[in-house]
């Protein structure tokens, strides 16, 4: 069964408001995902401007040798990224129903405000259960 | 990661399929960040001077090996973000796609770092780099007048040879 290792999600200035970790070895602490996060966002926008032909959006795949990284963006700027075992499929699939997740239960959320780090129960356990539905940790 | 494991030194040419123009650019820099090798082929879009693209291209390599050092979900002792990386320490990508291009990396033991930009649906492109990665030792390296460290550019008149043998090879990558 495919892996996924974790989830971020970046708002539009690059900061870190979700970081979920399914399985991956060691112990991440909150600093390193935020580095790491906002290096990712830079990285991203780099790529859009080193593109020969116009009309570049940014990273989709990103393929290392242990591990593969699908990012999706938003029309409004909220990037979404999964890393995940080398050759998973429908990761883009996984990514799109990660964010119509994100629209039901974050952004209409009245508590919610935007920008900030996301702390609700219902998206925690739906995505969970998105996760685990065809995917084991 | 074992950077020849498995092949013998000189790598066969692998199996060309489609020919046309699907090689947009090719980058080679050496261990310090000097663009040794520049070549276009199809690139209608520049943003940026060629000093600077160059610049660019360097850091956002090194900002990705980086990253992905960091982010190995598979191993437990992970450095600090931001040191260098001797090659071959720590994992590395191999590839990236957007929606326009697609971007081949590979870096040599001796710290050389091949860059391919292509057509995002172009398989996957690490022997043909190795491929490439070879031409460039026979034809470049192994020429005598050659010297290290100093951009081909300036070379490339005399080395008939691997400007033929590399537009041949692009020209024939799927």
């Amino acid at each position: 069964m495919a892996a996924i290792y974790n989830l971020y999600i970046i708002n539009k200035s690059g900061g870190l408001i979700f970081y979920k970790d399914y399985g991956s070895a060691g112990r991440t602490d909150t600093n390193d995902s935020l580095r790491v996060a906002s290096l990712w966002h830079s990285m991203y926008a780099i790529s859009q401007q080193l593109s020969p032909v116009s009309g570049c959006s940014g990273i989709e795949l990103l393929q290392a040798h242990t591990f593969d990284l699908h990012c999706f963006q938003s029309r409004t700027g909220t990037e979404f990224f999964i890393v995940s075992e080398p050759g998973t499929q429908h990761m883009e699939g996984l990514l799109k129903h990660i964010y119509e997740l994100y629209t039901d239960f974050v952004l209409k959320n009245p508590f919610y405000e935007m920008e900030m780090p996301i702390r609700c129960e219902l998206f925690d356990i739906n995505l969970t259960r998105e996760i685990q539905k065809d995917h084991v940790a | 990661m074992q950077f020849f494991a498995g092949t013998e030194i000189s790598p066969s040419l692998p199996a060309a399929t489609a020919s046309g123009n699907n090689g947009h650019m090719m980058y080679v820099f050496n261990r310090d960040g000097i663009c040794l090798l520049y070549r276009e082929w199809n690139r209608p879009l520049h943003t940026l001077n060629a000093q600077q693209d160059h610049k660019l291209m360097f850091g956002l390599l090194f900002s990705l090996k980086s990253l992905t050092a960091k982010m190995d979900p598979t191993s437990v002792e992970k450095g600090n973000l931001g040191v260098p990386q001797l090659p071959g320490q720590g994992c590395s990508f191999h590839s990236f796609r957007t929606n326009t291009y697609k971007l081949s990396f590979m870096e040599s033991p001796s710290g050389i770092k091949l860059i391919l930009i292509t057509h995002p649906r172009t398989g996957d492109l690490r022997e043909s780099l190795k491929y490439i990665y070879n031409l460039y030792v026979e034809y470049v390296v192994k020429n005598p007048p050659y010297t290290p460290r100093t951009p081909i550019s300036n070379f490339l008149c005399m080395c008939e040879l691997f400007n033929t043998a590399l537009d041949q090879y692009v020209r024939s990558i799927s």
